[in-house]
């Protein structure tokens, strides 16, 4: 059995409610055989417990026993698939508008979206929704499967319709890689194996497209950066800063900048593991040691040029979860980004995105599961990067200070799309 | 400068979970008052403290190392625990489930009886009593479904439970760990690592496991579709027939409900040859507790199981 090693690739699957995104993926795990016997068993069991059929897929990842009664997926199920070369790990995300919060979760991970679209419906404006917010999220690769061409009767024109609307809509989104499918997550047509019934279509199916996919590489890079963790104090009295690395890699002599307190300095040991490495690759949980004594710590920020943004005033994209509207007098919040977590407060709500028109229109506060652009004033200085330049040193959550609850993703700067 | 360091290799999936589990095991230690390290001898959590390990390198671990002792382990993963936790100097904690017994907080179950759904009140005692925020535990999310739902980060509330329809947002690695008084966070760095990426890691680390994860002869009996060892946990009945076995145990739980496989995997590499191909899921075919039910997991999940 060759198990070399493989790459990674995250991706989340995403669109509305009932258009098939559980069944898909529980059609793509049981046609790859990553399913074991006594999973398909129960699978099977609870499909005949409920009446309905055979075997219902969607059961496969809606495992908790609320999905299964009422059919729907509440929150993100993350399963597996490893094929020769990759491993897989896939975040089935829930349709419903009241769980765009966990949908965003599986989707602030992935490298690339997997949108399911049922062929016979309008674009609905939950799909919309997703598309928008994954697009924000900064997915660029997107491969949609148009499914349930079974109930059309294999019509080619009715794919066509189908991804004309959703390539109409998605221009603007920035998306670099969008492959089309026409799938039947319930029989399997272009799923895995490729099907008889499209002999219009001459693309790859699911799998093979999943697998050529080069989404992953994110963006381009601006520099190192390794937001600090912990200090790790070294036999002899030395101390290393450890963190894991984003946007570039740092090498043994690579010159830095501690942020904020724009100290420079130059890196004269990679550790990993309590061993020594000459290179820190994006990714890596290193920890760096210096030239230079410093006074370092849990929330500084080490960078190499081009150097980030120093600030206390965030122009920002939030997509907001909280159960009460998010304004100027709301309640009080706390931000954390990186390693770092300040208290914040909002001020100014710019304006809020109108999903269907991908329009910012005027607003004085953002409900739930709204998405817009704020201005936030922290009391801490923050060391950021536009989003879009790095996923990591870009993004942060609003914490309520109340519950502890997380209320919001947001993202440094707006896309160039709003 | 130095030729002797290794060369930049690039990074497989193996190396991108590794540093995934190392950054959260430093988030939660930064971010909580009083984290504890959930630790059984089994195989995943074997591995969740070696990467503790690794992730606070060369200090001590800031944090302490939990076992929920049901009084019905196999031998060999008691010496294993203790032999482990003294190489890399960590505190044990052994928090009894005869204790909680004892206290009349829960009834014996007897000898035939599963203690695995006891072990959650012994362990939110612990939790309790030593005022722990966090507890780091060796859950895979391919384990099981309600599994597969999990945060990396679960949040518990007063009594320990989880709320499956009320997880909070994760988003990105901002994993923020905050609670207030009397409720903790469960943390999950092995959430996306399968059976398959433990068995790669253990032979990639050289990592040192309890003996009865490799092929072994024993005396078994056949109960409920499982070969159990026969021990004092297992006592034949007399329409049971002992048979002596070259088996393994892939998963490790108690002696009384854990079954073992038929096996000739005696080294880490024909255990990953094994896994590869294996049909049935781990839990599937080795342990009893999860066979009650169909939501048997998420069910003691929200009681605040492990």
């Amino acid at each position: 059995m060759d198990l070399a090693t493989k790459d990674l690739l995250r991706l989340a699957t995403i669109g509305s409610v009932d258009d098939g995104k559980s069944t898909l993926i529980g059609r793509l795990l049981v046609d790859t055989r990553q399913l074991f016997d006594d999973q398909l068993d129960a699978v099977a069991a609870a499909s005949e417990r409920r009446g309905f059929g055979d075997l219902d897929l969607s059961f496969v990842t809606d495992g908790l026993r609320a999905e299964r009664e009422q059919g729907i997926t509440i929150d993100v199920a993350y399963r597996y698939a490893t094929t020769p070369t990759r491993k897989f790990i896939i975040a089935d995300c829930p349709g419903h508008v009241q769980y765009t919060g966990n949908m965003a979760t599986g989707a602030s991970t992935a490298d690339l979206a997997l949108v399911v679209l049922d062929v016979a419906s309008r674009l609905k404006e939950q799909t919309r929704r997703h598309l928008c917010i994954a697009a924000l999220l900064g997915v660029r690769s997107v491969i949609v499967a148009v499914n349930k061409m079974d109930t059309v009767g294999w019509s080619e024109t009715a794919f066509d319709r189908a991804i004309d609307q959703i390539e109409l809509h998605s221009r603007e989104l920035g998306f670099t890689s969008m492959i089309m499918i026409p799938v039947s997550a319930l029989y399997g047509d272009n799923v895995v194996e490729g099907s008889p019934n499209t002999p219009w279509y001459h693309g790859p199916t699911l799998l093979e497209a999943l697998e050529a996919s080069e989404a992953g590489s994110w963006e381009t890079a601006q520099g190192a950066r390794l937001p600090i963790q912990w200090v790790l104090r070294q036999p002899g009295g030395g101390r290393t800063y450890a963190g894991i690395v984003s946007g570039e890699a740092f090498r043994v002599g690579d010159r830095v900048t501690l942020l904020p307190a724009n100290v420079e300095t130059t890196i004269t040991a990679i550790n990993f593991g309590g061993e020594a490495r000459l290179e820190a690759a994006v990714g890596l949980a290193a920890d760096l040691d210096f030239a230079d004594e410093t006074d370092a710590g849990r929330g500084d920020l080490i960078a190499t040029a081009p150097l980030p943004t120093i600030t206390r005033d965030l122009q920002a994209t939030v997509c907001w979860f909280g159960e009460q509207p998010l304004s100027v007098n709301g309640r009080r919040l706390r931000l954390k980004h990186t390693t770092r977590s300040t208290p914040v407060r909002v001020r100014e709500i710019k304006g809020v995105i109108d999903i269907e028109s991908l329009t910012v229109d005027p607003a004085d506060s953002l409900s739930t599961n709204e998405i817009g652009l704020v201005s936030l004033q922290t009391a801490d200085p923050l060391v950021v990067d536009d989003y879009r330049e790095d996923r990591v040193t870009g993004s942060f959550v609003l914490i309520d200070e109340v519950t502890n609850a997380t209320v919001a993703a947001g993202m440094v700067g707006h896309a160039s799309f709003l | 400068m130095t030729t002797t360091l290794p060369t930049p290799h690039a990074t497989d999936h193996l190396d991108v979970l590794e540093s995934h589990a190392l950054f959260i095991l430093r988030e939660v230690a930064a971010e909580c008052e009083r984290p504890v390290l959930l630790f059984s001898g089994g195989k995943d959590s074997t591995v969740l403290l070696h990467l503790a390990a690794k992730a606070f390198a060369p200090q001590a671990l800031p944090f302490p190392v939990l076992h929920i002792d049901t009084g019905q382990n196999f031998s060999e993963v008691l010496d294993f625990r203790d032999r482990t936790v003294k190489a890399i100097g960590a505190r044990l904690i052994v928090a009894k489930v005869q204790d909680t017994i004892d206290q009349g907080r829960v009834v014996d179950p007897g000898p035939l009886g599963s203690r695995n759904r006891l072990q959650t009140v012994t362990l939110l005692d612990a939790i309790n009593e030593h005022r722990f925020d966090a507890a780091f535990g060796g859950a895979r999310r391919d384990e099981d479904k309600a599994r597969a739902k999990e945060r990396i980060l679960s949040f518990r509330d007063a009594f320990g439970q989880w709320d499956p329809r009320r997880q909070r947002p994760e988003l990105w690695q901002l994993y923020q760990g905050k609670v207030n008084v009397g409720e903790h966070v469960r943390a999950f760095p092995l959430s996306d690592w399968t059976e398959l990426d433990v068995w790669q890691y253990i032979g990639r680390e050289k990592m040192d496991l309890p003996s009865i994860y490799f092929a072994h002869e024993r005396d078994v009996v056949l109960r409920d579709g499982m070969w159990l060892a026969v021990s004092e946990f297992v006592e034949p009945a007399s329409h049971e027939v002992v048979v002596r076995k070259t088996i393994r145990f892939r998963t490790v739980g108690d002696a009384n409900c854990t079954g073992a496989v038929l096996s000739h995997a005696s080294t880490i590499e024909a255990i990953i040859d094994e896994v590869a191909v294996a049909n049935v899921s781990e839990r599937g075919a080795t342990r009893g507790d999860d066979k009650f039910s169909e939501t048997a997991m998420e069910d003691r999940k929200r009681e605040g199981y492990f």
